[in-house]
């Protein structure tokens, strides 16, 4: 890996985004009008409390696992990606440029959606708000990495996003949002217990609700930080220097 | 003139796609500082040549020689400059913005980006994104990227589809010039008007070579006096000796001293003599 092509691929990646200013508007905007949608909703109940900080762990997983996708499978469909590997550049400067340039707009967009969940929805963060910051950041990079595995499998953009459905659902469904994970069949219990999202919602769950968690916090993220490193080492075997 | 100065030397090299082979056994070599034309119908293996030597397609055997390497060597990273048969830059960043990017890649001096600007005549179109370019400026954004960094070889996949009379000149032009400062092409086109502009002439169909000569030695032998009869004529009797065994009888009018092992390429030995003269640089 070298430092220098790596920041390159992230100021490049960074400035192909910045040419696409109604796609920054929608990653930024976006996330707060949902989450104001669902305090309007639960403005009777108390429910608020534990969707929001959920909801917070699923915008930059969801959003930069489509956008890193969608992103390299352009890449790869483009000849970029061929053109890429015929040059100096390591795969490891490829993905984590990537999934830096994609951090960063992570943590962009956490501001503005913790800013606003906090300040105007009034959601109470009992522990450290910048622990809310590095776990949606872990999201994300966890998000960018599964998109770049998932976009080694896919041959159109119709595919890629069928894998939203395939590889994200089930994660929300067991993550613990519509059913604490306690009161679940033992069978996807167990299962749940295996998927990362599962760890990253626990980790917001405990950051808004617990003062004193700060170690398991971290644990989890540390969990969902191991499975962020798995998918870059598997994703960069998906990126060949050579085609059969 | 088949030695080691040669920039890309295959023997034997096969390549296989999934089940089928595409390339079967084929033998040339490209001499360096020559413009060395790349020419067959499409679906006959020339992107897959060229991807071979670049280093991005496997080979199933044969040996294949880049600038004195192994292809797909790391060292050669640098010294190849490759374009692909679609334009391979970043459609949502600027003209400059893509040399850039690329010339930090492969560590390219900054001066560079000025310099292949003005080579491939983009200068007014710098500071547009590519993606609302035309498709000619587009394909020559991307051979701007290979011209980066003054590679000693440069592998182009059909670099003037879809350009104007006026720019394929250009482009021929400086591809001449280029030869001439002793870095090696191979230029690949469907365009057989283009074969009068190379210095040789490597003729494929079927992932067969079927000519490995001058434009004027191809002409001579095939009794044409332009290149499509040329190509033409070569494609036919290829086709009549894949049929049939004795295809002197299919074809009379093209049989005078072709044999069907000429597709193999055994004849690379009786190029000598008729190289005598060089298109490239002619003004026209």
């Amino acid at each position: 890996m070298n430092p220098k092509l790596t920041l390159a691929t992230t100021a490049r990646v960074l400035a192909q985004i910045r040419h696409d200013p109604r796609t920054v508007a929608l990653l930024l905007v976006v996330p707060s009008l949902l989450i104001g949608l669902m305090a309007w909703i639960f403005v009777n109940t108390k429910e608020f409390e534990t969707i929001a900080p959920a909801l917070l762990a699923l915008f930059p997983f969801i959003i930069m696992f489509l956008i890193t996708s969608i992103t390299t499978l352009r890449e790869r469909r483009s000849g970029t990606l061929e053109r890429l590997m015929t040059m100096p550049l390591g795969k490891f400067d490829f993905i984590v440029g990537y999934t830096l340039a994609f951090g960063l707009l992570a943590i962009i967009q956490s501001l503005v959606a913790v800013g606003y969940a906090v300040w105007v929805c009034g959601l109470s963060i009992s522990g450290n708000p910048w622990l809310l910051i590095l776990v949606a950041v872990a999201n994300a990079v966890l998000g960018t990495t599964l998109g770049l595995f998932a976009s080694a499998f896919a041959a159109t953009e119709f595919q890629v996003v069928q894998f939203m459905p395939a590889l994200v659902f089930p994660q929300i469904l067991l993550g613990g949002i519509f059913i604490p994970r306690a009161q679940m069949p033992d069978v996807l219990r167990s299962i749940s217990d295996w998927l990362p999202l599962s760890h990253s919602i626990e980790a917001l769950q405990k950051v808004t609700t617990a003062t004193n968690a700060t170690g398991t916090i971290l644990t989890e993220v540390g969990i969902v930080a191991l499975w962020a490193l798995g998918f870059v080492v598997v994703g960069s075997l998906t990126l060949r220097r050579q085609t059969p | 003139m088949v030695n080691s100065s040669a920039a890309v030397v295959a023997a034997g090299l096969r390549v296989r796609r999934g089940k089928a082979e595409v390339l079967h056994g084929l033998d040339f070599s490209v001499p360096s500082g020559q413009v060395v034309g790349l020419l067959g119908p499409s679906g006959s293996g020339k992107s897959t040549l060229m991807r071979a030597i670049v280093g991005a397609q496997r080979m199933a055997s044969g040996e294949l020689t880049v600038l004195g390497m192994p292809s797909g060597s790391p060292t050669l990273r640098r010294q190849v400059g490759y374009v692909t048969q679609a334009p391979s830059v970043y459609d949502d960043l600027t003209v400059v913005q893509n040399l850039r990017y690329f010339s930090t890649i492969i560590g390219a001096p900054a001066s560079d980006c000025a310099r292949v600007l003005r080579e491939v005549d983009l200068e007014p179109q710098g500071h547009q994104l590519v993606g609302n370019l035309s498709g000619g400026q587009r394909s020559r954004v991307s051979l701007g990227v290979a011209l980066l960094g003054s590679p000693r070889l440069l592998v182009l996949d059909e670099p003037t589809v879809g350009l104007d009379p006026v720019l394929r000149r250009a482009l021929w032009g400086l591809f001449a010039s280029l030869a001439v400062s002793g870095v090696s092409l191979l230029v690949s086109s469907h365009v057989m008007d283009e074969a009068r502009r190379c210095d040789r002439i490597l003729l494929l169909h079927d992932g067969l070579l079927l000519a490995d000569e001058t434009p004027d030695g191809l002409l001579a032998r095939t009794k044409t006096t332009d290149a499509d009869d040329a190509f033409l004529a070569l494609i036919a009797e290829a086709e009549a000796g894949n049929r049939s065994p004795v295809h002197a009888t299919d074809h009379p009018e093209h049989h005078p001293e072709h044999h069907p092992e000429h597709r193999a390429g055994h004849h690379a030995a009786k190029h000598d003599g008729t190289r005598d003269t060089k298109h490239h640089g002619n003004a026209e």
